[in-house]
């Protein structure tokens, strides 16, 4: 238990500094649109290692790795869409949770698109339709049990 | 012994429920009543079979008898007795033996509660519960047997339930979420009932929907655990990723939600009742097919469940048999079923399609999203991951239009409403929805989001809805409170529910896009401003808990000079498993959370952290909203017009 | 009664679905392995020193030529070290093997080549994982069977075994020979 003992040390040598110095951030953006770029970016690509996990809530190395390459080729001025490219040409398409469009994955649009208007078109339906003359007749054991329902009923 | 007993038991309560799956229902195919009138005796034997099998694995557990297999490997001597007691469901066993307890715990209170059912509809409903609980013993007999043993030399010690399971959230969260699963059973076994028996009048509608009801809202509250236990326990301030493991829960409560409106139509204006019949199948499959994608191992998620492809076929093979099976009975019956009546566009009814619609559109497309890097990859097309960014926009495109129809029609009335007299009203509810929601944020931020701005427009338009409603109702009353009472809990439970959903989306749209999140390096006595707070690390202690040892930050939160929180992060070791955990520190109120956890040591001696600070506004009202839902469908089954059939029973 | 064609749509979406279910259990589909973004395609261009020599430095010109095997593998990895033997012995049978010493120390590297004998013919040192994350490695050790040209065949995630060699393994090498 090392790093335990460390940690005790570090206990101890809390106490001493009791003056409050302001905190750097982690990480510091040029300017403020990196900082969303950086925050969008790193919430979109997935850890290639990981079960299922943003590389920004990740602690595996390849995802500091990841993340750390994108916050450079922020500042070496390159686009989102650079960006994912050079991410997809080494890991694959598997890190980008946001699908890029292709004959696969027009799909995940067309399926909803195509359940709505079939929805839409049964509505149209529905509200339109002629009264249609129902047989309404009941049979005899219909009928009992209508009644037994409406005794139920007014109990 | 015990552990044997246990298996004893299980195989008995596989055996009763073989009697229950085939006998009763060989009584209502033959029209023989004493045959019909087994179904309660071998109900009872199930879930007293299964009950005896839960209780002897969770004394397994709390007594530490390590011979068991399962409690080798899921739970530890040194866990508090809380966590053993709960390890027995953290693990594929376990929980597969709770899945079938609540089932056959389902079928004894129809038995109980349902006395004035038929005895044909009753043998049939219990029969056809008996048949999927007969899948799944068989299923945990041949491939998941929870007393296997370790013989003859039992280890001293287990290896540890995970670090992410020893919490509150896995007490609660999966016994309610299975309560919800399962409690869809009910729901489909009364749709099959009625297709075998031929019988689709009104009686069928107006039995199951409380039962539709009571799994909605635990499924409700499952989620809402889930989604919490992830948010403070994950460590990262998240509480929905759209991780195949939640969608299979998400799917389920989509289709519970469409079914418990069409219930509603089917019976009170006897329409939509093939449609009902088909939304209740779906939403015990889709309950199903959740089990199924999180055991089988076929797609990765956060939630890693022990996974193996012969469960897998064996479950798979009980899922077609009830799922394939129901839908043909479905396609062979389904025309039987007559529907008469009209309505017009502006209904009460057209409204409810709508909504029908729409959610069932969100659930395949949540399905097809989930399922598409599987297809991709099993047909060689390419390896893809499929992720909040595509759920999120089609989620939040047909909530809009969810939110926006929900204002017109919980007002209208059935069959056909004259909408002339109310567009004055709906023009001043969305023109004042439009404006309260662009100055509101903004006089309190002074930030502008058109998010925010549509999210909450939406959620005042359906307020001002909601308060119309109470207006409309109290016309013709002399007072208040008497139109109140007038109401019926029946449309209390659904302002309720719907105030509650108004509630969970202000939740989101709030925390979605106002929360701010930044990583600082801090040492001990460091301190940094953010968002109006000024956070100041005091130290790093050393922590030593029951089975792991940690180091444990504290951190004060001023809001100018008063102190508004004090939260303490960690980062645990769990010696046994040799795994490393962060805990959050969230400190809250009903209006924010203030969450910082510490990410990593950035030096040897571990004193200096990156931090990771966060203020999340509003995110407790998405639970909370939850909660209400919840509660509004409880409160609507015990509308009188329930009571009446139960007390009418017993007399 | 008239047939409804409507009825049956839920039975055959739902029979498509299991179908594909069975399939993808059937055929053992394993989510989590993800074959190389390069598989196809050149290895990438590097210049990196020598572990051997800090004077020399070495590009993808000078390990290419023959099949190979690139192996990632570093001295925090167990795992490497639990392959590292296995990989003597195919070094004995005359593969072709360049390590990649990846996010290392050159020392300790350098401690651990003599301690457990040399199976690489060259080893790139690559303290950074710059090598490393153009080939899309995640972690150590991966193995990538190239051939002869430098183009990359397969990759490999995680510690070859004899086992899996003689099964698999084996046959893909020997079909870029």
């Amino acid at each position: 238990m090392v790093w335990s003992k460390r940690a005790l040390f570090s206990l101890m040598s809390c106490w001493i500094s009791v003056v409050a110095v302001a905190a750097t951030e982690v990480l510091t953006f040029d300017n403020e649109s990196f900082r969303e770029r950086y925050a969008k970016l790193t919430y979109e690509l997935r850890c290639p290692k990981c079960q299922n996990q943003n590389v920004a809530d990740s602690l595996a190395p390849i995802s500091e790795d990841i993340r750390h390459k994108t916050y450079e080729m922020l500042h070496q001025g390159y686009s989102d869409q650079e960006i994912i490219d050079f991410m997809v040409a080494r890991y694959t398409e598997f890190v980008i949770y946001k699908p890029q469009l292709s004959i696969v994955t027009i799909w995940l649009w067309i399926i909803p698109a195509v359940l709505l208007l079939f929805g839409l078109l049964l509505l149209w339906r529905f509200t339109h339709s002629q009264p249609a003359v129902e047989d309404i007749t009941l049979t005899e054991e219909e009928e009992q049990r209508l009644k037994t329902l409406l005794e139920d009923k007014t109990e | 012994m015990f552990p044997e007993f246990g298996l004893f038991s299980l195989i008995l309560a596989w055996l009763f429920a073989f009697f229950l799956a085939v006998v009763p229902l060989t009584g209502v195919i033959g029209k023989r009543e004493s045959l019909q009138r087994t179904a309660l005796g071998f109900a009872w034997a199930v879930f007293f079979f299964n009950s005896v099998a839960f209780a002897i694995l969770i004394h397994a557990f709390v007594t530490d008898d390590f011979s068991v297999s399962i409690v080798s490997q899921n739970s530890n001597s040194l866990l508090p007795w809380y966590y053993k007691f709960s390890a027995t469901w953290g693990n594929h066993e376990g929980s597969m033996i709770m899945w079938v307890f609540m089932l056959s715990a389902w079928m004894v209170s129809v038995s109980l509660f349902a006395q004035t059912l038929t005895t044909e509809l009753k043998a049939a409903v219990l029969s056809v519960l008996g048949i999927i609980a007969f899948g799944f013993l068989a299923f945990i007999l041949f491939t998941s047997n929870p007393f296997a043993r370790i013989l003859p030399v039992p280890p001293a010690e287990g290896s540890d339930l995970n670090p992410l399971l020893q919490d509150i959230g896995l007490i609660l969260h999966p016994p309610t979420l299975y309560m919800g699963y399962v409690g869809f059973s009910v729901a489909f076994a009364f749709a099959v009932s009625a297709l075998i028996t031929g019988r689709f009048d009104a009686s069928w509608v107006r039995w199951s929907r409380p039962w539709t009801n009571i799994a909605w809202a635990f499924l409700t509250l499952g989620i809402a655990l889930g989604s919490w236990w992830a948010y403070y326990e994950l460590g990262w301030g998240g509480w929905w990723f759209w991780d195949p493991v939640e969608n299979a829960s998400f799917m389920p409560w989509l289709i519970g939600t469409a079914l418990i409106h069409s219930q509603a139509v089917t019976e009170k204006r006897n329409l939509f009742k093939s449609w009902s019949v088909l939304l209740a199948i779906f939403a015990f499959s889709f309950s199903l097919l959740g089990t199924f994608l999180v055991r089988s191992g076929v797609l990765t998620s956060v939630h890693a469940f022990t996974s193996d492809p012969n469960r897998g076929l064996f479950i798979l093979g009980i899922l077609g048999l009830t799922i394939i099976g129901s839908l043909i009975l479905y396609a062979i019956n389904a025309h039987k079923i007559k529907t008469s009546g009209q309505f017009k566009l502006a209904s009460r009814e057209s409204f409810i399609l709508m909504n029908n619609i729409l959610l069932v559109v969100i659930a395949f497309a949540v399905l097809f999203g989930t399922l598409l890097p599987l297809l991709a990859d099993l047909f060689h097309w390419r390896k893809l991951s499929v992720g909040p960014p595509f759920f999120n926009v089609i989620f939040n495109i047909l909530m809009v239009v969810l939110l926006a129809l929900l204002g017109i029609g919980q007002l209208l009335r059935w069959k056909k409403h004259n909408l002339k007299s109310w567009w004055p009203f709906f023009i001043a509810a969305g023109a004042g929805a439009i404006v309260i929601a662009l100055v509101l944020p903004w006089t309190l931020t002074g930030q502008l989001h058109w998010q925010v701005w549509l999210g909450l427009a939406l959620v005042f338009w359906v307020i001002g809805s909601l308060v119309k409603a109470i207006l409309d109702r109290s016309q013709n009353n002399a007072s208040m409170m008497s139109a109140m009472r007038k109401a019926g809990l029946g449309f209390w439970g659904m302002w309720l529910a719907h105030l509650g959903l108004v509630i969970s989306t202000t939740g989101v749209v709030l925390v979605a896009n106002l929360d701010i999140e930044r990583d600082f390096r801090m040492a001990a006595g460091d301190s940094v401003e953010m968002d109006n707070y000024r956070f100041v690390f005091d130290q790093v202690s050393q922590q030593q808990g029951p089975n792991y040892t940690a180091q444990k930050g504290h951190v004060s939160v001023f809001r100018g000079d008063r102190e508004v929180a004090q939260v303490n992060p960690e980062k645990r070791y769990y010696q046994v498993k040799g795994s490393v955990m962060t805990e959050a520190g969230i400190g809250g109120n009903l209006f924010r959370d203030i969450y910082v956890s510490m990410a990593e040591p950035l030096n040897d001696e571990r004193t200096v952290w990156s931090m990771r600070l966060q203020v999340k506004p509003f995110v407790r009202w998405l639970w909370f909203g939850a909660i209400l839902m919840a509660a509004g469908g409880i409160l609507s089954i015990t509308d009188k017009r329930y009571r009446m059939a139960v007390k009418g029973g017993r007399s | 009664m008239k047939f409804k064609p409507m009825l049956i749509l839920p039975l055959v979406v739902v029979v498509a679905l299991f179908s594909v279910f069975g399939y993808a259990l059937m055929s053992g589909v394993n989510p989590k392995e993800v074959p190389s973004a390069l598989t196809g395609s050149l290895l990438p261009e590097f210049k990196l020193a020598d572990l051997d020599d800090t004077s020399e430095f070495l590009s993808r010109e000078d390990i290419t030529g023959k099949p190979m095997l690139v192996n990632i593998w570093a001295t925090w990895c167990s795992s490497c070290k639990y392959e590292h033997p296995f990989l003597n012995s195919l070094a004995a049978d005359g593969i072709r093997i360049i390590g990649v010493n990846y996010k290392d120390d050159r020392d300790l590297a350098a401690k651990w080549l003599s301690e457990y004998t040399d199976p690489y013919q060259i080893n790139v040192f690559d303290p950074n994982g710059d090598l490393g994350f153009d080939l899309g490695v995640t972690g150590a050790p991966e193995t990538f069977f190239v051939d002869s040209q430098g183009h990359v065949q397969y990759r490999y995630q995680g510690p070859i075994t004899n086992d899996l060699w003689q099964n698999k393994l084996k046959a893909i090498f020997d079909g870029m020979v």
